[in-house]
């Protein structure tokens, strides 16, 4: 009897310490992605317009704004390989379970985008004054199409795991197996989830982007080149975060019709309404019992989740109720609820932070219309110190996309607990975590102190190559 | 041919083209300390793989995915069974994959340049020597086979890493790490010019002869225990024909052709771990313990339908894979020598 009960405890904790550590991984990966998504997208379009143009301020923003790219990049690909191998050393019973499907586009992301993206980058970076000119530019829209399809695919392996599709139970094997590619490659949630990500990825990169170019204009420097950065990266963030509403407001509507719960969830919605309202801020706890003080916009809730303001929302209680009655018994779950306060909270701070941003965006423009740059210092500070805001509301974003499917690991088909992996018990799981968490924690100082002196040191007079030299004109 | 056949063959193609290319990486980064006699040195090196080694990773990336998509029970039996020796794998490639773009950076933020590069010099020759030393156990193991119990429905490694570490594995590991290094010391002479090729040519001949020892007793080993192996004949002849690449190889190196040497080297690591792949056929991961809980090509496979899926992908995508991977090589075709390391690293 003690024995099981350590046993059960042990699996416990294994389990835990493999949510963890997924979840941290996971996590930091994600702080490095969306600029890689974002940032490739702007480079290759300095780089077009100084193809185009053989305007020297476009080559010195190419320039500055690629090297800040790759040192970014860099960290994306070495933290990326944990990623593709921590299903099968954490989540063994989860890939046995789902390999035959989410396999799939894993390995289609490999063949399709991963090579594609690892071999154009290379030829970018070290191609500079060794390839023509057009077929130099041709390699950064390559890795811009490698890295969207890459993102594409990883996307549409997660909309599974959120709205499994495209499957039939084998219950031989215990395991569930792929039936129809296009149905899962065309989840509703992914075509939702893509945009939402791209589009949040290329706010983020435009507001690094004007970060970048207040703080040499702050300092009145390198203004020939940091004026257009300046507005290219608040046009940028405003149009990404005009995207990031529309598609969110499509993620929204498939999120309500796929998993009704993660809605609720982001309400804190007990009971099933009509003329449903949205609270932008709660004061006590959001169980609804304890409210001391909220502030509420009538009917947005039903609008968001209907598109009719006096839609039905299904509440918490009813859907958990339906739950426990239709898959309690056989995954043995006795509760169907998230963590309520993570994604409440969560689903205001992702907007909440997305909507600072894009007015920082508006002001931002409306200030500089005229090209004026001798402006209140506090306000290049406002400027530069949203950069970090849009990586931090699409990082709470997936925090509540993630922890709003608990306790499912594949909703409605496998809890998470049955996920991990049978043979890997706490010494391995504490050992990894520990290892990552050190080296993932160095990496970010170095990783950092690098991107600021590059963004400080700033665009440099580009040395003429002399295409005779032997010198490699880049190299490590 | 069935279609999990094709996979297995399609894996093997994927793991082998990885052990190909960053197998030379590996041997690169490890020959830093023992060819690199100034920063000039060592940076001719690096630049060797400077566009390409990010690729050549890769190919175990998109290795692993195909493993995951085409037989899911031995992705996740392999990957959570050889849980450390993977986690100090994947942690050597970070330290390597972060040290080669941020070890020419130390001056933008003002460190003592000396140890920033000296720091970064050691994770590339650690994050090298750890993995070529790994891969060679890990395969090992597979091929000699592991302690696998079913546990429900899941098939479970019951060993810990020092079962991994059997004189089969560990000679396997030391195979492929001179194996790796003697490839990345030939690439050497293969992509560079002047002193540091000469260096490069003479170590070659050395750690080659090594190689051939222990390559040559593992393999005989290999041999032995599949006497009775349905792939038997294939393994004796890929076997036969690594033997012999690999001794005309050490040849050509001794003669100066490096183009030669580094071809036969490339068939010694295709046939080798071809002949690998061909004695563990029709398993994947067989068990020393219980029997029945051995993985096979039948029992670890996706469904037809999946296979076929990945089928048309593969085929469609492998050829433009090797094409516009071969372009990139073209591209950087020149040497690298001394005269063409610019002043500051980009």
């Amino acid at each position: 009897m003690h024995s099981t009960t350590a046993v059960l405890m042990a699996d416990h904790a294994a389990l835990d310490l493999a949510r963890w550590q997924f979840g941290l991984t996971t996590v930091y990966h994600f702080l490095f992605v969306p600029l890689t998504i974002g940032m490739v997208l702007l480079v290759a379009l300095m780089q077009t317009a100084w193809v185009r143009t053989g305007e020297d301020k476009f080559l010195k923003m190419t320039k500055l704004f690629g090297k800040i790219f790759l040192i970014n990049f860099a960290m994306g690909v070495v933290t990326g390989i944990v990623q593709e191998f921590q299903f099968g050393m954490n989540w063994s019973d989860y890939s046995r379970f789902v390999g035959d499907i989410f396999g799939a586009p894993l390995a289609m992301e490999g063949l399709l985008a991963f090579f594609f993206e690892a071999t154009f980058i290379g030829l970018w970076i070290f191609g500079w004054n060794r390839l023509p000119k057009k077929v130099h530019l041709a390699t950064i829209w390559m890795t811009v199409l490698g890295v969207w399809l890459s993102a594409y695919f990883i996307l549409a392996a997660n909309s599974f795991m959120q709205n499994p599709v495209g499957f039939t139970m084998n219950d031989a094997k215990h395991r569930a197996e792929l039936t129809d590619i296009g149905a899962v490659l065309t989840n509703i949630v992914a075509l939702n989830q893509f945009p939402h990500t791209v589009t949040a990825s290329i706010m983020f990169a435009g507001a690094v982007m004007t970060a970048v170019a207040a703080y040499h204009l702050k300092r009145n420097q390198h203004v020939a080149s940091m004026m257009p950065s300046l507005r290219f990266g608040l046009w940028t963030t405003l149009i990404g975060g005009a995207g990031t509403v529309l598609s969110g407001d499509g993620l929204g509507l498939a999120m309500v019709k796929t998993q009704p719960m993660k809605m609720a969830a982001a309400e804190a919605l007990y009971n099933t309404t009509k003329n449903a309202s949205f609270s932008i801020f709660t004061w006590g706890t959001p169980d609804g019992k304890s409210e001391l003080f909220s502030i509420r916009i009538p009917n947005l809730l039903s609008f968001l989740s209907t598109h009719t303001w006096d839609g039905q929302v299904e509440g918490l209680r009813d859907l958990n109720a339906q739950y426990i009655a239709q898959y309690g018994a056989a995954t043995g779950v006795t509760d169907f609820m998230p963590t309520l306060w993570i994604t409440y909270w969560a689903f205001r701070w992702m907007i909440g932070l997305g909507v600072v941003v894009a007015i920082v965006a508006v002001v931002g423009l409306w200030l500089t219309r005229k090209g004026n740059i001798n402006l209140p210092k506090w306000t290049w500070n406002v400027a530069i110190w949203s950069a970090p805001l849009p990586v931090l509301a699409i990082s709470i974003g997936w925090m509540f996309t993630e922890m709003g499917r608990q306790p499912w690991l594949v909703f409605r088909l496998m809890p998470t607990a049955a996920g991990v992996s049978p043979g890997v018990g706490v010494f391995e799981v504490l050992t990894s975590l520990i290892a990552f968490t050190a080296i993932y924690a160095i990496l970010a100082v170095v990783e950092f102190k690098l991107l600021l002196a590059a963004v400080k040191a700033g665009p440099v007079d580009e040395e003429a190559h002399d295409a005779k030299s032997e010198l490699l004109p880049v190299a490590y | 041919m069935q279609l999990n056949e094709l996979w297995f063959l399609i894996v093997g193609f994927l793991f082998i083209g990885y052990f190909v290319l960053d197998g030379f990486d590996f041997g690169v980064g490890m020959s830093l300390p023992f060819l690199g006699k100034d920063d000039i040195d060592r940076r001719v090196l690096i630049n060797t793989i400077g566009p390409v080694w990010d690729l050549n990773e890769t190919w175990v990336i998109v290795a692993g995915a195909s493993l995951f998509a085409a037989f899911p029970e031995w992705y996740a039996t392999l990957f959570s069974g050889f849980y450390l020796p993977l986690l100090i794998i994947l942690l050597a490639l970070i330290a390597r994959g972060v040290a080669f773009e941020y070890r020419g950076k130390g001056h933008t933020i003002g460190a003592n340049e000396k140890r920033w590069k000296s720091a970064f010099d050691w994770m590339i020759v650690i994050g090298s020597a750890v993995p070529a030393l790994l891969w060679g156990v890990a395969f090992a193991n597979i091929v000699q086979g592991v302690p696998l119990e079913k546990v429900g429905a899941s098939t479970v490694f019951t060993g810990n890493l020092f079962t991994l570490l059997n004189p089969y594995g560990l000679l396997g590991g030391l195979v492929t790490l001179t194996l790796f290094w003697t490839h990345g010391l030939v690439f050497i002479t293969l992509k560079t010019d002047g002193e540091i090729k000469e260096r490069a040519r003479k170590l070659a001949t050395k750690v080659g002869l090594v190689t051939t020892v222990l390559a040559a007793t593992f393999l005989v080993w290999t041999l032995f225990t599949h006497l009775s192996a349905p792939l038997f004949v294939l393994e004796l002849g890929l076997t036969a024909v690594a033997a012999l690449s690999l001794i005309a190889a050490l040849w050509m190196n001794f003669k100066a052709r490096e183009g030669a040497a580094f071809t036969l080297l490339v068939v010694t690591i295709i046939t080798a771990v071809g002949a690998l792949f061909a004695g563990l056929f029709p398993y994947v991961l067989p068990s020393t313990a219980d029997t029945a809980a051995s993985l096979t090509v039948d029992n670890a496979r996706s469904s037809d339908y999946t296979l076929g899926v990945m089928t048309w992908v593969a085929a469609i995508m492998l050829p433009l894979v090797l094409a516009y991977q071969t372009w990139t090589y073209w591209v950087f075709r020149k040497r690298v020598s001394r005269k063409s390391i610019p002043a500051n690293a980009h």
